[in-house]
């Protein structure tokens, strides 16, 4: 059964971000690099780059999220795109609109990129399968199923402070199971070339066939840890606690919350990751939060140079000079 | 109306029939297999060479979406594609809208396909008011309405208790009870098969164990009240396995399974590809090959098209939300005729799972062809390749993931009480 890899045209090129699954280690190496020359930027005095001006991007979001569409918009804005934001978690499609009602009405007002968060997984898809050609599509999360620009991010702070991916060890630790971001990391450390992938959480947590999506599960936090070079900590979402998936959340914090005393097992110079928000005192002690080894607040300004990348990327615009450095 | 079939391979499995030979129709019924005597006089021939001539197709599970969904299909077009699909008998289940679970409801259906006049269309009457689980439908109503059987759909009844009264009153009036197994909570709105493609794709999983902890407990009751049952559209090598037991300890318990059952499996989904979107999931390679087993060994005794007609929309969205379910009838045949090509499965066994099994299940004098029955044929072209496209297809409904495939066997005739109500005319 061959799976068709629509994220990618015919000259090998990125069209639409969709999922980490099924790309080649150099594009993804590309999308890091190209976000290595972005992030310079930040210290500039005109943070911007002319490569998206006159372009439209909207974002369209199906479910509530500021972190991400915040980091998307800045980045379009630094790309010089005309930004558009749609918040249709209580708009058309409850009217009785479908989605290509929305999807075809918004191409009308001659969209070039749409940036789409949904809790269905597949949505991204769908909506690059109906898209006209030349739109492209950013996944910003779909369901449970990819959320690959905070993957992304996360390899470019990775790589930021490791280095090289190959011979990292790699612990991911909390709600594999309803984790669009513990997917697509999985598949970015391995295709990036990770040493070994693990998943920590208890069995509630933890979907099955999970080994063959290439990550090891474990059970006991400490053994989880031990010799790992990142530890990346995961959200749990409160209403877990009330579906019989965990008994409370001070079990879970005993279990499997990240203290300094856990984060020993870990290589000395391990550094802590979280997608965030972060759940103070259930996920992670906030000692280690904000201890030396937290790199999250890093993770959360990379988020914008890896999504001017792949925004850039997928416009597919080589003729346009970058304007900054 | 007198019609002489000659010259077909008739396959009669009821009679363990296999042989080249003509059969003669008068007034609806079989008036003789065989030598043909020569005061029987034709009034149309038909030559069968090189055709295989059985008992018309019984489909023990067809949605035509009439009454309430008439937007997808109604009773007229499918009953109609189940005649240019072989089937001449099909049962509906009982979740329309309103749900079966009256003798109105039960003649409507039946009064609307005999107009129709294609196929014969058994409902099958709600055991419980409305699929709610809690009160038992009039069933003696209904049988008397022509419901042969009765079931709760996949609509779950919860309270074991209300599960064993129904059973012990089914038993009382002589009702099989179709049963769709399938726990509700394990299920959890579950879209896809718990598995490595579930986890690779984010979809909610469905795990087997909300298949094999509603047969044990079905199992149990069956046992407790002696009813008649029949799993329907069993997915899971471990739920073959229980009833295979049970059927060797003597409980009156059959089961069958959707042809497309046997031939997909959950990575068929690739990227979130809707038409693979069924209920129960597409299973694993390891299941479907145990399906395959038990529809060899008999212990899966039917094999039905699970036909559920949408209209394109109802596929357009993304996965979890969209509907579920294939448009199968004119795929049935086809799909065991490339089943038995892959497994070695005799055309007689084949014919056999499409016509005296089900038949036995639904306790009726079908699927057999013998003098004076009603002439309910089929004969079709075993070898006859052709490709499956919008076209084509007889029903409404053309979410179908064959669309384009090459399928293999083409029925010509269907005879429905010695009627002609299809006939390819061409290619």
């Amino acid at each position: 059964m061959s799976r068709e890899n629509i994220q990618i045209d015919d000259n090998g090129k990125l069209c639409h971000f969709l999922t980490i699954e099924g790309l080649q280690r150099e594009l993804l190496t590309e999308i890091l690099d190209t976000a290595e020359s972005f992030s310079g930027l930040t210290g500039q005095p005109v943070k911007k780059v002319p490569l998206l001006r006159g372009k439209t991007i909207v974002n369209l979001f199906f479910e509530p999220s500021t972190r991400t569409r915040t980091t998307f918009e800045l980045a379009e804005k630094r790309l010089s795109a005309d930004v558009l934001n749609i918040n249709l978690a209580a708009s058309a499609t409850t009217k009785g609109e479908t989605l290509l009602d929305t999807l075809r009405n918004l191409e009308a007002m001659h969209t070039d990129m749409f940036v789409i968060r949904h809790a269905d997984s597949g949505a991204a898809h769908f909506f690059a399968r109906h898209a006209a050609p030349g739109v492209s599509i950013i996944n910003a999360g779909d369901g449970r199923h990819a959320h690959p620009t905070q993957a992304m991010l996360d390899m470019f702070t990775i790589r930021r402070h490791k280095g090289e991916f190959t011979g990292l060890k790699v612990a991911i630790v909390g709600d594999i199971l309803h984790s669009r971001v513990a997917r697509s990391q999985i598949h970015a450390l391995n295709i990036l070339g990770a040493e070994e992938v693990r998943v920590v959480a208890p069995d509630t947590l933890l979907p099955s066939g999970i080994t063959e999506l290439g990550a090891t599960p474990y059970h006991d936090l400490s053994e989880g840890l031990e010799d790992v070079d990142v530890v990346i900590m995961l959200r749990l979402q409160r209403e877990r606690m009330q579906g019989a998936m965990l008994p409370s959340e001070d079990e879970y914090f005993e279990c499997f919350g990240l203290t300094e005393k856990r984060l020993s097992a870990a290589k000395q110079d391990a550094i802590v990751m979280h997608p965030g928000p972060i759940n103070r005192g259930v996920e992670i002690d906030s000692t280690v939060a904000d201890g030396p080894r937290s790199v999250i607040l890093q993770q959360v300004s990379h988020g914008i140079a890896v999504r001017m990348a792949v925004m850039s990327m997928a416009m597919q615009q080589p003729d346009l000079e970058r304007g900054a450095e | 109306m007198r019609i002489l079939i000659n010259n077909g391979r008739l396959i009669d499995p009821a009679n363990n029939i296999d042989e080249i030979t003509s059969i003669a129709i008068e007034a609806g019924r079989i008036a003789a297999v065989g030598e043909i005597t020569d005061n029987f006089v034709a009034e149309q021939t038909i030559d069968a060479a090189g055709q295989v001539v059985c008992p018309g197709l019984i489909d023990l599970g067809a949605r035509l979406r009439e009454p309430g969904d008439e937007q997808k299909a109604d009773i007229h077009s499918e009953s109609h594609a189940a005649a240019a699909a072989g089937i001449t008998t099909l049962c509906q289940p009982p979740d329309t809208d309103p749900v079966t679970d009256t003798a109105a409801v039960a003649e409507l259906v039946r009064k609307r396909a005999r107009n129709a006049g294609f196929a014969r269309v058994l409902p099958i009457g709600a055991l419980t008011q409305g699929l709610k689980g809690e009160q038992l439908s009039e069933l003696a109503d209904l049988k008397r309405s022509g419901c042969n059987a009765v079931s709760n759909a996949r609509q779950p009844i919860a309270n074991p208790l209300v599960l064993r009264r129904a059973f012990e009153y089914a038993a009382t009036h002589d009702l099989v009870v179709f049963l769709h197994p399938e726990d509700h909570w394990l299920a959890n709105n579950g879209c896809a098969h718990e598995g490595p493609t579930a986890t690779r794709l984010g979809l909610p999983g469905i795990p087997e164990a909300a298949e094999t902890t509603e047969v044990a407990r079905d199992l149990a009751l069956i046992q407790q009240t002696g009813v008649r049952a029949h799993f329907c559209r069993i997915s899971t090598a471990a739920a073959i396995e229980m009833i295979r037991r049970a059927q060797h300890d003597g409980l009156k318990v059959t089961a069958d399974v959707a042809a497309h059952q046997l031939m997909l499996i959950d990575e068929h989904i690739g990227e979130f590809n809707s038409l693979y979107h069924l209920l129960p999931p597409l299973r694993s390679s390891s299941d479907r090959e145990s399906l395959r087993k038990a529809v060899a060994d008999g212990t899966l005794s039917a094999v039905c098209s699970d036909h559920q007609p949408h209209e394109a929309d109802a596929k357009l969205a993304p996965f979890p939300a969209t509907e579920p379910g294939i448009s199968a009838l004119e795929t049935l045949l086809p799909l065991m005729l490339e089943l038995g090509s892959r497994t070695g499965m005799q055309l007689s066994q084949i014919v056999q799972r499409l016509t005296a099994g089900p038949a036995a299940t639904l306790g009726i004098e079908r699927g057999r062809l013998e003098v004076g029955m009603p002439a309910d044929i089929t004969i079709f072209n075993p070898e006859t390749r052709w490709q499956l496209t919008e076209e084509r297809l007889v029903s409404r409904g053309h979410n179908t993931p064959y669309l384009g495939r090459e399928m293999v066997g083409q029925i010509n005739y269907t005879l429905l009480e010695g009627r002609l109500v299809f006939e390819r005319h061409s290619g």
